[in-house]
């Protein structure tokens, strides 16, 4: 199936897709990497009147360094992202998500800020980003405001960002050579994460960041791990410890890939492994 | 309508398109080009794999518009075909029988290409997990992931598109 006809917009700044977003509110919806939008259009589960194409705006492109963070532009690809060296250096744990973030095609289109707009519970990004403690840069009507990763996920497919905003960059705090794993759980090749955790450690183990994927309706902190994580050596026995709290908390659903106690048990287990390896143990 | 401008396996060529036609339909439908097929509606299958400024895409996945002042390839254009000549990616799947109803071959090729330029020299796993987005329902993989193995040692990794 095709989508429904729709008007294109391609601005070539962010003034202009603001301007246009303005004027048309409701009807219009922000083209990235396409690889989430497109899908949904095609099966019309949403037919926009208006789809204005972020792919013209180089400057939402890139990755830079900036002092104690890296950061990334909204319409920086997986592909680019996964293989950064500023990512590899500063935010490891960026680049091995990344990576597994559906297959080689379309992570030459889908796009860092895409992804994280979106919202998918199941998305591979999210639970990294929350670890790492991202902030979303959006630009809208007034200016450019910051929202904490903490504030920025709302809900099943929500986020903060308002209708007439326009995510433009993410800016992660650097955890330089911090070990990292994500350890993603999949029943077919190329496919979202059952359950995925996403792991990043300093030493080994002096302090420990733990990110639980569609463990909920957004993604989680597996926050009583990560203190019981701090000062353990890691050993086997203290990291499998730690991980039996990983799903503390959580109310993970239950779909035909799992049943929500089957998830709590696959947080649990994926978070020893995904320590461990990121302790390079 | 709009208007787009692009590179389509080496001739410029321009349109004006619905702006919600796909690029394969457009390869297809506008430019006859019906060697890039369409396997699936969810963008899972990988048949309909293309190169967009040298790196591959599902061109069931990208818009026509979104391909405007770019280079696109498909397996027609992958080979010089005016000297009758296939690409060595191609050869080693003829040689390799790494197809059965051939119908997803033209994406595992474009994929395939894309994969060895990225990285010459893979090893088994490496294919296997390189060519993850692209589905076959006949062969089991087992002869594609060996034409993939042949191709990379027959060019010494030599492969561009
Ligand atoms: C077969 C298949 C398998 C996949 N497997 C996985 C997987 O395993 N893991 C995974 O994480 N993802 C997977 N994906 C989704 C993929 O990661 C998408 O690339 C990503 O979710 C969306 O990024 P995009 O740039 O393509 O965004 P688009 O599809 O263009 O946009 C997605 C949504 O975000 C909004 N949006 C985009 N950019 C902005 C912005 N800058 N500001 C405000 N709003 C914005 C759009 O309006 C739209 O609603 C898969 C997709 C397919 C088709
Ligand atoms: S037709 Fe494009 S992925 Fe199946
Ligand atoms: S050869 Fe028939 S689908 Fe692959």
């Amino acid at each position: 199936m095709i989508p429904v006809k729709f008007d294109y917009l391609a601005p070539t700044s962010v003034e202009e897709a603001l301007a246009a977003l303005g004027e048309h509110g409701d009807d219009a919806k922000i083209l990235a990497g396409g690889q989430s939008l497109l899908p949904v259009l095609r099966m019309r589960l949403n037919a926009p009147e208006v789809v204005i194409d972020l792919g013209g705006i180089s400057s939402l492109r890139g990755i830079r360094d900036d002092g104690d963070a890296i950061v990334i532009g909204a319409m920086t690809t997986h592909h680019d992202v996964r293989d950064d060296h500023l990512v590899k250096q500063h935010a490891l744990l960026l680049s091995k998500a990344a990576a597994e973030v559906a297959d080689s095609q379309i992570r030459h289109r889908g796009t860092f800020g895409g992804a994280l707009a979106h919202a998918d519970p199941a998305g591979d990004l999210g639970a990294p980003a929350l670890a790492l403690g991202a902030q979303f840069v959006v630009a809208g009507p007034g200016g450019t405001r910051t929202v904490e990763a903490s504030d920025f996920f709302v809900d099943l497919f929500e986020t903060a960002i308002g209708d007439d905003e326009i995510l433009t960059e993410v800016r992660i705090p650097k955890h330089t050579g911090w070990g990292a794993h994500y350890e993603k759980f999949v029943r077919v090749a190329h496919q979202w994460p059952i359950v995925a955790v996403a792991a990043t450690v300093r030493g080994s183990i002096d302090e420990a960041r733990v990110g639980l994927t569609n463990m909920g309706s957004t993604p989680l902190r597996a926050t009583a791990t990560e203190q019981a994580l701090a000062g353990v050596s890691a050993t086997e026995d203290g990291v499998r410890e730690a991980a039996q709290l990983a799903a503390d908390g959580t109310h993970p659903p239950s779909d035909l890939n799992g049943a929500a106690d089957y998830r709590q048990h696959l947080a649990r287990v994926l978070t020893g492994r995904a320590v461990l390896r990121a302790a390079g143990v | 309508m709009t208007k787009i401008e692009l590179t389509v396996d080496g001739a410029a060529v321009s349109d004006d398109v619905e702006p919600r036609m796909l690029l394969v339909q457009y390869l297809r439908e506008k430019l006859g080009k019906t060697g890039t097929v369409i396997g699936c509606d969810t963008s899972n299958c990988g048949a309909c794999t293309v190169h967009l400024d040298g790196t591959s895409v599902k061109s069931c996945n990208v818009l026509a518009v979104q391909a405007n002042g770019r280079t696109v390839t498909t397996i027609e254009g992958l080979a010089d075909a005016a000297e009758g000549e296939l690409h060595p990616v191609q050869e080693s799947f003829r040689e390799c029988h790494g197809l059965q109803c051939g119908f997803c071959t033209p994406g595992m090729i474009m994929q395939a290409v894309d994969l060895l330029a990225e990285n010459p020299h893979p090893s088994e796993e490496e294919v296997r997990l390189g060519m993850e987005g692209n589905l076959c329902r006949c062969t089991g993989y087992h002869n594609i992931v060996k034409s993939v193995l042949h191709a990379a040692d027959k060019t010494a990794g030599g492969v561009s598109a």
